[in-house]
């Protein structure tokens, strides 16, 4: 073997070529059993746990950022070496010097940092202000430079919102893991090689660019050993047992959070491969379980330090200062075998070794064929904690293969292997009202899209209203892939993330993540106009304002067909449009239907909706029927879920799903199972996500009003999970007011 | 309408786990024959109300969530009183017996056994019987009913053999009383299909639909159970 550190490995060609998955498939070892093995935190975590505990009480009680660093930019080895409490901490690193203390990033753009810091507070230093305005361009910038005047229109409309056109767009995950397996020095060369052949015949534009972030990704795994050296290690090497496996990962991730600022910072799928050094370890007697579990938890501890500088219009899009360190976990393979490991169980202990919280985001990949054991102990955790997300991994596997991970909420991607350029979401409830007022915002009276015959009968006619709608969808789905572009080439030319692009194949698939807000809203609408009569009501400008609906028709999350497949064709017929427009780099275009959060600012800024929705309510987060019209029980929603079509919403498709302790079932064990059985059925119906949530609505009250009770009060909102006290009062009580599935 | 292919339903709970072992489909029928006091579902009473659906409809419905209620959960009929619609439930429970679907009844029992009863009852794998009250008088002032009916509706299960789960709503001052209890306890281990005992706390949560409809609630005075109310009745019981 090449390395000394491969000793008792299964040999293969992932010795000479980068191939993590093909490591992984020689030397996991797969465990069926249950948790009866884990053992509880040490006393040392414990320790260190408290002293973070104490840190976040101070970052709370100073309004949410402990402090900021307002004169470095950051970078890979901007920072001295920074920790918690050296001698308690077993895998060390942080973003700064400091912890939660916050680093500027202006390479994205640098107003959104001075945002930040005045919001809290502080100033930019002048030095640092000089250079962002002066010297070097940003992100933001470019994208300014090159925006159309359709696009800023539908932009300050919030037609098209939450662009990362002055944010880093994130959703890109590293393969953090080639650093322990390989050393950084092998990727270097691997690298070097493929810059020297990346030289064609036909040297254009395209060539130019790769073999200039080819060399850019170079520098960067050299900042990666030089940073790893200044807290006295050297990752040249492989890492040589399961400590070093961790920190060596760690360190990688470090790094690029330490260069990027993103909207979705997720670490892949690590846990099962760092069983097989955990594994090896444990059977040359040099590792015990606590100490296995005590690396583990240092560190999660370290994933749940990772903090950013973000406005508070951020905040009031993506609530509770989230990052999306999303592990995925768990998951079969294509050869049958599950990839459950003991480290499986360990990270997901780590929510009762160190308690809930929302980070990092606990991504469950869930088969219907996952051992019994681990179905059991992960639902246990998630009545307990209400802090793990599950996805259908017998769903994305048909699509990823067996070492995909999940970046943010919903978005699988071939670890290494493939990357997205994120496109936040259009509100196509507001697209439906411009399609009856032709063009016109239903709240402002302003021609947002170009003018074009409004729908002029008193009651609206469905053939008419789709006609419109589809037109309305070209034009805005023109302007959306033209806004995505223009943001992705900015980015990649202003904002490039070397280090995690370090981590990827030098050839890589692209996906251009578009996304739309709204669906259950418009389904309802287009519902209501064919099945019951809306009567349309105008202000003396003929502009459409309020409808009015007479009658009753099905609503979507009831498992009525009926609306269910006006919801399909809408997904369907989206997608189709958005594909028809050409995307930079080729990206291949693909969909969400995922808020966030943002389902109550999209709310906020919509009118009223011909499904009777009042202006200003709420839209359903992710694909979530709205507020309260679900009235046949919790499994009819899900079967409406189901069935919209992965096949054209790759992206992911979130369901946030919320459940009263009691109605879930008598018994601790009645729960358990009852649980496992409804993933198991909502999956088996290719469902792709929900998040699950226990708890009692006077909890929430009580949290909502005594926050300092309940410091690590965790809940699922679309996607992720947030401290339910860091969340705005709106989105407090728009949770509270989300259907709670409650016995009768 | 025929009343082999119709019902009258007052809505569906699709995630029910309350109500039976497993997950399962609960219908709740429309009409109940039966004045229950602490009713939380009043609005169910009135046959006049709710709406209809066809046996076809309903099993339609039901088979959408086969993968979740097989093997473990299945189908619930509760109300209202289901019982008041038997023929529907005949024609529609053969066909969930032929789909391997597992069926309960959540029913008072307060009705006589009928042939058509009885060809109901051969198709029932499980009985939730509430039993209103062990003293006929008291059962009369809280239900409207003294107990007769409900008793023997219960020996004739034991003696068909048909599981029945005993089902009692500890309701504070009215049904937890010591000697009461212990002529429960007596009732029950004298069947011999019993399964199991469920206590159910008393909880005021359905108060809003009394007022809804323009009704005086009737027990404004009494407080719902709590764990240690359960859990005294059930030492009782001898459940614990």
């Amino acid at each position: 073997m090449l390395f000394k550190q491969w000793e008792g490995f299964q040999e293969g060609s992932w010795e000479d070529s980068v191939d993590v998955r093909q490591f992984i498939q020689k030397n996991y070892t797969p465990y069926t059993g249950d948790e009866s093995f884990l053992a509880n935190a040490t006393e040392k975590t414990t320790k260190l746990w408290n002293i973070v505990l104490d840190l976040y009480k101070k970052e709370k009680e100073n309004g949410g950022v402990l402090d900021i660093d307002t004169k470095t930019i950051s970078s890979i080895i901007g920072y001295e070496p920074g920790y918690i409490k050296k001698d308690l901490e077993e895998i060390v690193g942080l973003q700064t010097d400091s912890p939660l203390k916050r680093a500027i990033m202006p390479y994205g753009g640098i107003r959104i940092v001075e945002k930040s810091c005045e919001a809290y507070g502080r100033k930019v230093d002048p030095a640092v202000d000089e250079i962002f305005h002066k010297v070097r361009k940003t992100h933001n910038d470019g994208v300014f430079d090159a925006y159309t005047a359709d696009v800023r229109a539908a932009r300050s409309s919030h037609l098209l919102t939450g662009l990362p056109d002055g944010y880093g767009r994130g959703r890109i995950i590293g393969d953090y893991r080639r650093v322990a397996l390989y050393g950084v020095d092998f990727l270097i060369q691997k690298k070097k090689e493929n810059l020297k052949y990346l030289d064609p015949d036909c040297f254009d534009e395209e060539t130019i660019r790769d073999r200039e972030e080819l060399s850019e990704q170079i520098r960067a795994l050299e900042e990666l050993k030089q940073m790893a050296t200044s807290y006295g290690f050297d990752i040249s090497v492989p890492a040589s047992n399961s400590k070093e496996a961790i920190q060596w990962t760690y360190f990688a991730y470090l790094a690029a959070i330490k260069e990027q600022n993103g909207a979705a910072m997720s670490l892949g799928r690590t846990s099962t491969f760092l069983d097989i050094y955990i594994q090896r370890d444990l059977e040359n007697g040099t590792l015990t379980e606590e100490q296995a579990q005590e690396l583990m938890d240092h560190f999660v501890m370290k994933l749940r330090l990772v903090r950013f500088l973000r406005t508070p219009e951020y905040d009031e899009l993506f609530s509770g200062d989230p990052v999306w360190v999303t592990e995925s976990i768990g998951g079969m393979g294509i050869d049958g075998r599950t990839l459950v490991t003991k480290n499986s169980f360990r990270i997901l202990h780590t929510l009762s070794t160190l308690g809930p919280a929302p980070e990092p985001n606990l991504t469950v990949l869930w088969s219907t064929r996952l051992p019994e054991g681990f179905k059991k102990y992960s639902t246990k955790m998630s009545i307990q904690t209400s802090s793990i997300q599950y996805e259908n991994d017998d769903l994305m596997r048909r699509y990823w293969g067996d070492d995909y991970g999940i970046a943010c909420c919903v978005s699988a991607m071939q670890i290494g292997k493939q990357m997205q350029f994120f496109g936040a979401r259009c509100n196509l409830a507001k697209t439906l009202l411009y399609a009856i007022n032709g063009g016109r915002d239903e709240i402002t009276g302003k021609q947002v899209a170009p003018k074009f015959e409004p729908i002029t009968s008193e009651y609206l006619d469905y053939n008419e209203v789709m006609e419109k709608f589809e037109n309305m969808m070209d034009y805005v789905t023109r302007i959306y892939i033209k806004a995505l572009n223009t943001i992705h080439y900015m980015h990649d030319k202003y904002c490039y993330e070397k280090l995690e692009m370090a981590l990827h194949d030098t050839k890589i698939l692209r996906t251009m993540a578009c996304g739309i807000a709204g669906l259950s809203v418009v389904a309802d609408s287009l519902s209501a106009i064919k099945y019951a009569k809306v009567r349309v009501v105008r202000d003396d400008t003929g502009l459409a304002i309020n409808y009015e609906v007479e009658g009753d028709y099905p609503q979507f999350g009831n498992d009525d067909d009926r609306v269910d497949s006006i919801a399909v064709d809408i997904v369907r017929i989206f997608i189709k449009k958005l594909s028809k427009h050409r995307t930079y780099r080729n990206a291949k275009t693909t969909m969400s239907i995922l808020t966030i959060t943002s389902n109550v600012v999209y709310g906020k800024n919509t009118g009223n909706t011909p499904d009777g929705r009042p202006a200003g309510a709420p839209f359903g987060p992710g694909a979530n029927p709205l507020h309260g019209r679900d009235t046949h029980g919790a499994l009819a929603v899900l079967n409406s879920v189901a069935k919209l079509p992965y096949q054209y919403s790759e992206d992911g498709i979130s369901y946030t799903f919320s459940i009263t302790p009691k109605a879930l079932g008598k018994t601790d064990d009645d729960k358990i199972n009852n649980l496992v059985t409804m993933l198991d059925g909502f999956f088996g119906k290719e469902g792709h996500h929900i998040n699950v949530n226990v708890f009692d609505r006077a909890l929430l009250i009580d949290a909502m009003d005594h926050p300092e009770k309940y410091p690590q009060l965790t809940i699922r909102v679309s996607g992720y999970a947030v401290n339910f006290t860091k969340l705005t009062r709106e989105q407090q009580l728009d949770v509270i007011n989300r259907t709670i599935q409650e016995s009768i | 309408m025929d009343k082999r292919n119709f019902a009258k339903i007052h809505s569906i709970e699709t995630f029910g786990t309350v109500d039976g072992p497993g997950v399962r489909f609960v219908t709740f029928f429309q009409g109940c024959n039966l004045e229950c006091k602490y009713c939380h579902n009043r609005d169910t009473w009135n046959i006049n109300n709710g709406k209809y659906i066809s046996v076809d409809e309903l099993f339609e419905q039901i088979l959408r969530y086969k993968s979740y209620i097989t093997p473990n959960g299945g189908f619930t009929a509760s109300g209202g009183e289901p019982l008041l619609q038997p023929y529907f439930l005949i024609s529609l429970f053969k066909k969930l017996k032929k789909e391997g679907i597992h069926t309960a009844i959540d029913t008072s029992g307060m009705i006589e056994v009928t042939d058509t009863i009885n060809e109901l009852l051969s198709l029932t794998d499980l009985v939730l019987l509430d039993i209103k009250h062990i003293r006929s008088d008291k059962s009369k002032d809280l239900v409207g009913f003294d107990n007769e009916k409900e008793l023997s509706f219960a020996r004739y299960l034991s003696e068909h053999n048909i599981p029945i789960w005993i089902r009692q709503v500890i309701i504070p001052g009215i049904t937890d009383n010591e000697e009461d209890l212990l002529e429960l306890k007596n009732f029950i281990s004298s069947l011999k299909s019993v399964e199991k005992v469920e206590l159910l706390p008393y909880h005021n949560l359905g108060e809003y639909k009394w007022k809804e409809l323009g009704f005086d609630y009737q027990l404004k005075d009494v407080r719902t159970a709590n764990n240690e109310d359960i859990k005294r009745a059930s030492k009782i019981l001898g459940l614990i």
